[in-house]
């Protein structure tokens, strides 16, 4: 019934954006079409609350006559796919809620509004795909209807190049799914999941599904070292698109490694935790420290959302370390602190480039350096701004705490964990979660900082308006949604227990029945937390503490310019900047992880050029990794060319000589 | 009803000794250096002049600016009193483990950064950028020294943690000494003490937390002061608690026991704020760029202590 609903929705969506394409031209194409995803995307949620709620996730499957012929396409809703039905389905209504205004200022709408539907589309198949045909073309669908979304724009310096790199790693990360389900589905080729869970992989085989999952979904996630289009495509996309791209797209990548891993490779080995662990510790520190070097607004964003697939890959690593010995309770403690943070990363990462999105509305500037002051000019939007950037800085009682204290949480459970090198390991990844989480910190006050706080550095950040209301209504909703999942935390990893149920065979503690809504993950005398009462208590701190002042104080205020240790009134120029903001942290951080450069060119005295302060920053992953793979391939390229002039004959000698030796390979491995 | 009791009689203790602990570190510096220095009561004083005054807001601060001082006040004090002083098994502990508590504090130096960032001038961004540097740094190492702790209490609740080092099983360990070292050291980092950051300065150009609050006066540095205040008397709580908590009562217990606690709880902020002090008056202060590497080396410090533990529990 759920799944009728589901498809219906999805089929409506295809619908919408075939009538997008043919009602390009018109001008009310836009609301038209932002309404017909919103109507969708509430539909689609409810179904999918209803089905992880109300039915606690139990499986329903179907399955259509259309696609290859001895498969069909089979699709399946469990629990899994209905938690990331909810994360999609609320990232494309609040999207869709905030197109309806900010579509409005679209310059080019042929070029978003047909692919953005079938984005919608997309997105909701993969997770209901129950064969792996069906998946890797949903995926690959989701991809390149994503892909048109980034390329909207093509005109722009550097998108074109952006979305020729997102293109080129979405096919390799498909590439290496294809391969992983061609081993998983063995010589047999049963293709739909039902047998890929039945057989059992050999250690060497899980071993290659694994790494290949990690490449193919990775790169769809932002881990390091591929995460090097995201910072490039998410910002070029319309601001709705990139906060689908990166809200909830990544999601779906998280997706993709979960039920490959978790549910279709069968019982893990130790060791595969401490991969995923090790890459997810690397994101995490990595993705935040590039993102302190940005001062592009949306590429900050981007980064950060390269840390949060490191913080939830860490939670998944260790889920897969403790499965792995047997330890069930941990395990569905560090797998509900994973998916709780997916949930929550969805919410406050499409805040933020909802937020980002309405500055570049009011200003056409997404460069911090040239912003400034806009707390005055709009006010609403640095309010959701801000609730957002406490979120994802994980400070109680927002939400992105909760997830970061479940996920400490569970690595102090990790020393009964046998094996030695996840001893070594998991401390040392703990370091790098608590060094990202204060990192991340630093990071927000810069952004909100630099862009909402101080003097407006130019005119047209002097002169922005607030953004219209369809925008504001998306972004309080999502804020709203930050504070409520973090003071009510309980309800929500009550939610996630038929997933960890269905994934591991065990669950937390239901939480909703303590006293005061206390969340207890494991044994009250260990560790319990409570947003609720933190949140109500520092309010009433505040609120005495400010009456307190007002009853005794002196009321008296006097406006007055800024005093500055008595400089006086200097231009907005000599604030601090984003750049000058993140410098202390440059020079702590940055001699090895991105080979930073300061470069002063300080003239002369009587010399009348004007002096010089460079800074280079360099992705070192690009330097090391990919710098090389393009030598490579052009030198290859290089050699081959004299291929292209040989004659028919010697073509044919080629193509023979090959089924020659394939024939003969073939023979050998039977 | 008696938890209530000890509940708010800590959140009112801690908020009567903060500015006391503040005056008596200033007392003892100045006596160290051969001065008479003010009376130990001199905070409350100022506390009281400030709430007088007018205060004096640059044009274009927002309500940011405005409502800085009351959440950095309410998060400090509400962090302040879910530590254990005189009695553990305070009635809110369980809203707030040590993780969360280290949290609240990074709630307030969020919104004490965001305050040095409104009125848009050097000096506040000068100190926003370089609290948050230290932050990155004591923060982590902060958790690490909670993770060894709590490894070794088998609990993140402070009130257990600190039963536990009182019992019997603790004996000698090297984690827990490391531990301490490396939170001392975030301790006068965090404080904004000597070395790392002097107190008693204005237009020193390597200050950081008088950078921030520079724009401020009257009744919001009012507010501003006795956060900082509370929060230095939190960090001695924490330290006490969590290293030392010898002579605290456990919850149930009679009024003897906790006047026993309240005076052992008084007697080690006198030790420990002498320690500071004489700290203060030995060292010098470092450069900026020195603190990574004393901050650093806090952070080895707890994440070896860590690792310690994790290798030493069996199987």
């Amino acid at each position: 019934m759920i799944l009728t609903v589901l498809l219906t929705c999805v089929g409506i969506l295809l619908a919408t954006s075939v009538g997008a394409l043919l009602g390009a031209r018109s001008s009310a194409t836009s609301g038209c079409v932002y309404a017909a995803t919103l109507a969708t995307s509430a539909t689609a949620l409810s179904a999918a609350c209803l089905a992880l709620i109300a039915d606690e996730g139990s499986a329903s499957a179907t399955w259509l006559p259309i696609g290859l012929p001895w498969l069909g396409t089979h699709l399946r809703m469990d629990a899994l796919s209905a938690l990331f039905l909810i994360v999609i389905n609320l990232g494309s209504l609040t999207a869709s809620l905030y197109g309806l205004g900010y579509g409005r200022h679209e310059h080019s709408p042929g070029r978003v509004l047909p692919f953005f539907p079938a984005f919608l589309a997309g997105m909701n198949l993969v997770v209901l795909a129950d064969d792996a045909f069906t998946f890797l073309l949903t995926w690959e669908f989701m991809s390149l209807s994503s892909w048109a979304l980034v390329m909207a724009h093509h005109r722009i310096k550097g998108n074109a190049k952006a979305g020729f790199i997102y293109l080129l790693m979405a096919s390799f990360g498909t590439l290496a799914l294809l391969l992983a389900f061609g081993l998983l589905a063995g010589i047999g080729g049963a293709y739909d999941f039902d047998s890929i869970r039945m057989a059992t992989a050999s250690h060497g085989l899980a071993a290659a599904v694994l790494a290949l999952t990690l490449i193919g979904a990775g790169s769809k996630a932002g881990l390091v070292p591929l995460h090097v289009w995201l910072p490039l495509a998410h910002p070029a996309a319309p601001s709705h698109v990139s906060a689908l791209m990166s809200g909830v797209m990544t999601k779906v990548a998280v997706y993709g490694f979960v039920r490959i891993v978790f549910d279709l490779l069968g019982p893990p080995a130790w060791w595969w935790g401490a991969v995923v662990l090790t890459l997810g510790g690397i994101s995490a520190v990595l993705g935040v420290l590039y993102a302190l070097m940005q001062h592009d607004l949306k590429r900050l964003l981007a980064y950060h959302t390269v840390e949060n697939i490191g913080i939830i890959f860490i939670g998944l690593g260790l889920s897969l370390a403790f499965q792995a010995n047997d330890m069930g309770a941990a395990a569905a403690l560090a797998l509900t602190a994973a998916l709780f943070h997916v949930f929550n990363h969805s919410v406050f990462k499409s805040l933020l480039f909802f937020g980002a999105g309405a500055v570049l509305n009011a200003t056409g500037e997404r460069d911090m350096e040239r912003l400034g002051g806009l707390i005055h000019r709009m006010p609403l939007t640095a309010i959701v701004f801000l609730v957002g950037s406490a979120a994802i800085s994980a400070l109680p009682p927002f939400n992105g705490f909760v997830s970061e204290w479940l996920t400490f949480q569970s690595i102090l459970l990790s020393p009964n964990l046998p094996q030695w090198m996840l001893k070594f390991l998991v401390p040392a990844v703990g370091a790098l979660l608590a060094l990202s989480a204060a990192l991340a910190a630093g990071c927000f006050v810069k952004a909100f900082g630099a862009t909402f706080l101080g003097r407006p550095r130019t005119k047209v950040a002097e002169n922005a308006q607030e953004t219209d209301n369809f925008s504001l209504a998306a972004m309080f909703m999502l804020a709203l949604l930050c504070l409520v999942a973090g003071i009510l935390p309980g309800y929500f990893m009550d939610a996630l227990a038929p997933v960890t149920q269905q994934l591991l065979g065990a669950q937390l503690p239901t939480q909703e029945h303590l006293k005061w809504l206390t969340i207890v993950p494991i044994a009250e005398n260990r560790s319990s937390y409570n947003g609720l009462l933190l949140f109500i208590l520092t309010a009433m701190a505040a609120w005495l503490g400010a009456s307190f002042i007002h009853r005794w104080a002196s009321h008296a205020i006097r406006r007055s310019p800024a005093w500055d240790c008595g400089f006086p009134d200097a231009s907005p120029l000599t604030q601090y900047t984003a750049g000058s903001f993140a410098q202390p942290i440059r020079r702590v951080f940055g001699s090895f992880a991105f080979n930073a450069r300061e470069e002063v060119d300080m003239p002369a005295p009587g010399d009348t050029r004007s002096a010089q302060f460079r800074v280079s920053v360099r992705d070192l992953v690009w330097d090391y990794l990919y710098a090389p793979i393009q030598g490579i391939v052009g030198f290859a390229a290089d050699r081959l060319n004299s291929v292209q002039s040989w004659t028919i004959r010697a073509y044919l000698c080629l193509v023979f000589g090959t089924v020659v030796v394939l024939l003969m390979v073939l023979t050998v491995w039977n | 009803m008696l938890d209530i009791l000890v509940q708010f009689a800590q959140l009112l203790l801690v908020l009567a000794l903060a500015p006391l602990l503040t005056g008596y570190i200033r007392k003892i510096k100045a006596q160290l250096l051969q001065r008479r220095g003010p009376s130990v009561l001199q905070p409350y004083r100022d506390l009281l002049k400030l709430i007088r005054k007018e205060v004096v807001m640059a044009n274009n601060a927002s309500w940011i600016f405005r409502a800085a001082p009351y959440a950095i006040f309410a998060t400090t004090l509400i962090a302040a009193s879910l530590v254990p002083t005189f009695a553990t098994g305070l009635m809110f502990s369980p809203a707030a483990d040590l993780i969360a508590i280290v949290a609240l504090l990074g709630s307030a130096r969020f919104a004490l950064a965001l305050a040095g960032l409104d009125i848009g001038t050097s000096f506040g961004g000068i100190g926003s950028s370089r609290e948050m540097m230290i932050a990155s740094l004591a923060e982590p190492a902060m958790l690490m020294i909670v993770f060894t702790l709590s490894l070794l209490a088998g609990s993140t609740q402070l009130s257990t943690v600190a039963n536990f080092i009182q019992g019997p099983d603790v004996g000698l360990r090297v984690s827990l000494a490391m531990s301490l070292v490396a939170m001392i050291m975030v301790a006068v980092a965090e404080n904004a003490r000597i070395p790392i950051d002097n107190p008693a300065t204005h237009l020193e150009l390597t200050m950081v937390h008088e950078a921030m609050i520079l724009e401020y006066s009257g009744r919001h540095l009012a507010v501003i002061e006795m956060a900082s205040s509370l929060k230095l008397l939190l960090y001695f709580s924490l330290i006490s608690c969590m290293f030392l908590p010898f002579g605290i009562a456990t919850a149930g217990q009679g009024p003897v026991a906790f006047a026993i606690g309240l005076v052992s709880y008084i007697t080690k902020l006198a030790m420990g704020g002498f320690l500071l002090a004489v700290i203060e008056t030995w060292t010098a202060k470092m450069r900026i760029f020195r603190i990574s590497d004393f901050l650093g080396a806090a952070l080895m410090l707890g994440l070896l202590a860590a690792l310690l533990l994790f290798v030493s529990r069996g199987t």
